[in-house]
């Protein structure tokens, strides 16, 4: 780089220039480089200095000092520019190297919030008939013993209530009969007929209630009611529904159900819904036992004019089935007290992420 | 309802193996619960005799017996039971068979040197009753060799169905063989019961008080009997299902009751006073009932009754003075009719579960009570030998005689089946309905007596908006349309409900609207927003204490369960969060760091139901290199109650921050947050030192509750164009000093005001009191953005801006600058 430098032996002014380019390229940091460019090149500058001082050359040394001096302004200002760049990325380099961290460390925790098993099923049920075009329906946990058993054909000494074990509530104003915690979520099914003109299809899903508690048996649980009026449905269509519910619910297009006749008294005829499982594994779909999951039927004359509807001209089905219950088959949660607990280590187990909820498209 | 395979074939002439039986059963109605095929179970084990038990040479209480078996050569057999002698007939299970009571597999062994081939059995290791004193002896003539089960009879299945409300006639073996047989599955045999001779007049006569609970009752009287212990065929058939043979008169009853439904009861003659029994109401007697409890009879309840007092709870339990004994010779049986609805109030209210209360409450066949006394006469003839007497009654049988029709196009249009229509006639023939009419496809049936679910009378019980005349209308619909569904219902199930097609529900639309309500969908995006900000739902009990419950504001006598299962389970809550402390304070308990729970429902109050999202955080978070440690505060919920009202459409600009806490928070670490001077939205905070003390929790604990109710409807509007200002904002940074009790909501808002045109926003970004300040002034450090709109702003416009923004604060809440 020194090449085309004058020979300082030849000039008075080589040994600073020299030294000049000596300096630049031992500079230490950018503030000493800025320095030195600031002596060599700065308005008063050892070559600023000498190029003014060029004006007072004869003409022809003018000439031949100028092309010197600015030869030799470019070889320190490429000096200066490299040097810079050299700095710069040591600095760089040094910069990186400090602030260098240990990226095996463990991350802020976002510990991430799940929704609950029963809320989850109960998402999967609304998207289900929602498709079906079925709207979700509610009414109040407090009912009055009419909309609840009344109404649905269970008069005062009906053997069936033998089976509800309700919870019972002071009468309303203190008079009258007690009030109900609704042991079925059918009193909406009258809500509905009283509120809406047929056709209807609608699900009802909520807390329920009856007075028992075992391994088996929660003394608050949920159901969904499902009901279906119009001019031509049958019990084919209600053999369609449920199965078709059934298969997408669990994922199993092949999943056996299995219709039982039986009784309930808001329904006629009434069926029993078991869809085919192995007892010994809990795998739903296999082997040759049966599992009871829901109660169905058409409904009964009395509960479509109890609720104002004319049954020689509407008729449909009725359902009902225990949240729980399927939740536990979907899952394979085997027991049902942990469910109301609020246990963090099971709800961190079973719950669902709030990112992923339940839609048709991406798969229920 | 338990009945054994051979007592349902004294009914039911049929081929069909055990296995068909049950599938048929479920399928028509008749659910099995419960098959117990003993006679599987007692196969292997054969009756044997001992031939010789001698001392075992190394064991006391061990005996070493030579067994004949009747295959092969005698067997040696170690045996334990202190009844093992020379000659007993006894049970022998070879090696190989497994023992039911221990459920171990036998193998040939020895025992301290003596070589053991089988096992002789008790009763207990066969699963047949408790008795383990010693091995089962039987009588002499025992044939050695012969299968156990088969000579004992006791190979026979025992099948246990549960029988629907509707249902009484299958609470007999008849009744489950009459429908088995019109589901195809064999025939059902003649039954018919003659008339014995009435040899006297009978010394007791009926007197009816009570005709709308006793319309209608027989009675006879029987001398010269002998009662003693019922033949080992009754015995038998009653101990498999589950009764206790007690002598044979009322052994008798009880073979009845589930043979043909019919509950009959027998009274010892010596035992009652004077001529006549009444049936009449009770009147505050106590009655020893035949279970050995006592019961107060009141006004509700129907008894008979002799001349001195009540001598049975009617047809529900007799009583123990007047039952019959081994002693007695003179006897009178009962066969009546009582009115279901008060057997069913008395049996619910006393908390009697009988046999006879079964069938009473879901009604028995009243045209079947002449036969039964006959049948009952003969059978007690038969065992008990005697004489018997005229008949007695009261009242008269009720008119039961009825008709359903049905329409053959229904079994289509209702069914959702094509059914021939001579194939219904005769299902329904072969339960016992008669074709009485045929009009077109209109078929007219007449219902059989035992039948009373069928075309049975039964009020309507309508909405009260529904007009009368309108309401009259509906009832002849019903009238005419309910028992031809019982027609179709009976139709159907005895085919099978596999033969009705599926058919997938027709569309109502080519896309389904939205499936959930406004307030449905609302809370599914709460739950969406509180889980996605690391809360867990939880789903609590509606119920908890009455005390914890008032913890968390009113527990109203009007919300107490008139009969909680627990006492700790009786007050509807006020707020879900009532639930969620208790879990919270569980969960630390099992040494949970940090606790971050939400539920969303009801919270009950005198008033009426509210939906509320609830949600709470508390614990020490897990402690991080990166993260300095903190407790959990009010704005902690605070800022879990804002992001729910922002998801739902609130503008955090519109709500006021009130320090007016609920009396469940800590009074100066929580708040409310309303919409306009009234509606509160959310209340959030810390709660009370005093409620966290009652859980047992120590620190702080931040909860929200949000009134899902409360918050007004997202307006679906379209967005105005968006406003994006190409020029850019700037910020000043004020710092005020206030006094302590100012809200530093007051300053915000008034900062935010001063310019409204220009400012976007307000934010505070210290709080300072101490050193250098005023005792009683806090300082309050806000930053406020501007937007310039059209063109910047020059400084001057710029200090005029400050200048106002100062003024503002200060006239609304005396806040000077710091200088």
């Amino acid at each position: 780089m020194t090449d085309d430098l004058p020979d300082p032996r030849d000039n008075a002014d080589a040994d600073p220039c020299r030294a000049a380019l000596h300096d630049i390229a031992a500079a230490a940091d950018l503030r000493a480089l800025e320095a030195l460019r600031v002596a060599l090149l700065g308005k008063a500058g050892w070559l600023t200095l000498r190029l003014k001082e060029l004006g007072k050359l004869a003409p022809e040394a003018r000439r031949a000092r100028g092309v010197e001096l600015n030869t030799l302004k470019e070889s320190l200002l490429t000096a200066i520019e490299a040097r810079r760049v050299a700095l710069e990325e040591s600095a760089l380099a040094a910069r990186l190297a400090s602030e260098r961290i240990d990226v095996t460390l463990p991350a802020r925790p976002a510990a991430p919030g799940l929704i609950h098993p029963i809320s989850r099923t109960m998402d999967e049920i609304a998207a289900l008939f929602g498709a079906m075009g079925f709207t979700v329906a509610e009414g109040p946990d407090i009912e009055t013993d009419w909309h609840n058993f009344g109404a649905l054909n269970i008069p005062a000494h009906h053997p069936a209530r033998a089976d509800h074990d309700t919870f019972y509530l002071p009468p309303e104003n203190g008079e009258g009969a007690p009030r109900v915690l609704r042991t079925h979520t059918s009193p909406v099914q009258m809500r509905t007929m009283l509120r809406e003109k047929p056709p209807i299809r609608i699900i009802a899903m909520g807390r329920t209630y009856r007075a028992d508690h075992d391994a088996t048996h929660s003394p608050m649980f949920h159901q969904c009611e499902g009901l279906v009026i119009d001019r031509a449905i049958t019990l084919g269509h209600l053999k369609g529904c449920l199965v078709d519910f059934l298969r997408a619910f669990f994922g199993l297009p092949d999943l056996p159900v299995r219709f039982r006749a039986s009784y309930f008294p808001f329904t006629e005829p009434s069926m029993e819904v078991d869809i085919g499982w192995n007892r010994q594994s809990g795998e739903l779909g296999r082997g040759s036992d049966w599992l009871e999951i829901l109660g169905s039927g058409m409904v009964h004359a009395k509960v479509l004019a109890n609720g104002g509807i004319d049954p020689g001209e509407w008729q449909g089905f009725a359902f009902g089935m225990g949240i729980e219950r399927i939740t536990m088959l979907k899952h394979g949660i085997n027991d049902l007290r942990p469910f109301f607990d609020g246990d963090l280590r099971w709800l961190r187990h079973y719950g669902f992420s709030p990112l992923a909820p339940a839609m048709l498209h991406e798969g229920v | 309802m338990k009945f054994t395979l051979s007592w349902l074939r004294d009914h039911l002439e049929t081929t069909a193996p055990l296995a068909e039986i049950a599938q048929t059963l479920s399928a028509i109605g008749l659910e099995v619960e419960n098959v117990d095929d003993r006679a599987r179970a007692l196969a292997p084990f054969r009756i044997a005799r001992v031939i010789e038990a001698a001392p075992h040479p190394d064991a006391d209480r061990l005996r070493a017996c030579r067994v004949e078996t009747g295959e092969g050569g005698a067997v040696s057999v170690v045996c334990g039971a202190p009844n093992a002698r020379t000659g007993l007939k006894t049970v022998f299970a070879p090696p190989g068979s497994l023992i039911p009571g221990t459920g171990i597999t036998l193998k040939t062994g020895r025992i301290r040197g003596v070589e053991s081939a089988g096992m002789l059995l008790s009763l207990r290791e066969m699963g047949l009753g408790e008795d383990h004193a010693g091995i089962v002896e039987l009588p002499d003539d025992a044939p050695v060799g012969a299968s156990y089960a088969e000579w004992a009879g006791l190979d026979d299945a025992v099948i246990e169905i549960a029988v629907t409300p509707n249902r009484g006639d299958a609470l007999a073996v008849r009744g489950i063989a009459r429908d088995l047989a019109a589901a195809g599955l064999g025939r059902l045999k003649q039954w018919s019961a003659p008339a014995v001779p009435a040899r006297f007049p009978s010394p007791l006569a009926w007197r009816i008080d009570w005709p709308e609970a006793c319309p209608f009752v027989l009675g006879r009287s029987f001398r010269g009997l002998r009662n003693g212990p019922s033949p080992d065929w009754l015995a038998a058939r009653l101990r498999a299902i589950g009764l206790r043979p007690i002598n044979a008169l009322v052994d008798i009853t009880n073979f009845f009751t589930f043979d043909i439904g019919r509950p009959l009861h027998v009274f010892d003659i010596k035992k009652i006073t004077g001529p006549e029994m009444v049936l009449r109401r009770g009147t505050g007697e106590v009655l020893q009932a035949l279970n050995n409890r006592e019961y107060r009879l009141e006004r509700e309840d129907c008894v008979i009754a002799d001349a001195a007092a009540a001598r049975s709870l009617a047809g529900i339990m007799g009583g123990v003075e007047s039952g019959c004994d081994h002693e007695t010779t003179e006897m009178f049986l009962e066969c009546a009719l009582f009115d279901p609805v008060r057997i069913a109030q008395s049996g619910r209210r006393l908390q009697i579960h009988s046999d006879a209360r079964a069938r009473f409450e879901r009604g028995i066949d009243p045209a079947l009570m002449p036969e039964a006394v006959e049948a009952a006469s003969r059978m007690i003839l038969d065992l008990c030998g005697g004489e018997a007497s005229e008949l007695v009654s009261a009242g008269a049988m009720p008119r039961w005689q009825r008709r359903a029709s049905l329409r053959l196009s229904r079994l289509r249009e209702f069914g959702g089946v094509e059914i021939a229509p001579e194939t219904a006639i005769t299902r329904l023939e072969a339960l016992g309905f008669t074709l009485a009419a045929r009009e077109g496809e209109r078929l007219s049936f007449a219902v059989p007596s035992w039948r009373n679910d069928i075309a049975a009378a039964g009020a309507l019980d309508f909405a009260p908006t529904i007009a009368p005349d309108y309401a009259a209308r509906l009832a002849m619909r019903v009238a005419e349309i309910e028992p031809e569904a019982d027609l179709i219902e009976e139709v159907l199930r005895l085919g099978g409900l596999d033969a009705v097609p599926s058919v997938s529900l027709p569309r109502t639309a080519a896309l389904p609207g939205p499936a959930l309500t406004q307030a449905g969908a609302r809370a599914a995006l709460v739950r969406r927003v509180l889980a996605a900000r690391g809360l867990l739902e939880c789903v609590s009990f509606s119920f908890m204490a009455r005390d914890e419950a008032a913890r968390f504001g009113a527990a109203p006598a009007s919300l107490r369960l008139l009969n909680p299962i627990a006492a700790d389970l009786d007050q509807l809550r006020p707020t879900p969060l009532a639930a969620l402390v208790p879990a919270l304070a569980r969960n630390l308990a099992r040494a949970a760091g940090e606790v971050m729970l939400f539920e969303i429902g009801p919270g009950f109050a005198a008033d009426g139901a509210v939906e509320i999202a609830t949600g709470l955080r508390a614990g020490a978070p897990p402690r991080h290199w990166a993260m300095p440690a903190r407790a959990f505060d009010a704005f902690d919920a605070k800022a879990d109650a804002l992001a729910v009202l922002a998801a739902l459409g609130v503008a955090p600009d519109s709500l006021t921050t009130s320090a007016e806490p609920l009396g469940h928070y800590h009074p100066g670490r929580a708040g409310v947050l309303r919409l306009g001077p009234k509606n509160t939205l959310a209340a959030f905070g810390e709660l009370h030192p005093n409620l966290l003390a009652a859980f047992d929790l120590a620190g702080p604990v931040a909860a929200f509750e949000i009134f899902l109710d409360a918050i007004p409807a997202a307006k679906r509007r379209r967005r105005g164009a968006a406003d994006l200002p190409p020029l850019q904002p700037l910020t000043r940074d004020f710092a005020f000093v206030v006094a302590e009790n100012v809200p530093a909501e007051a300053v915000l808002r008034a900062a935010r005001g001063a310019e409204r045109a220009l400012i976007t926003a307000v934010s505070l970004f210290d709080v300072y009191a101490g050193e250098n300040l005023p005792e009683g002034q806090k300082s309050l450090a806000i930053a406020v953005t501007l937007q310039p709109r059209e063109r910047a702003l020059t400084d001057a416009e710029i200090e005029t801006i400050s200048a106002r923004i100062t003024a503002a604060v200060t006239a609304a809440t005396g806040a000077k600058l710091r200088g």
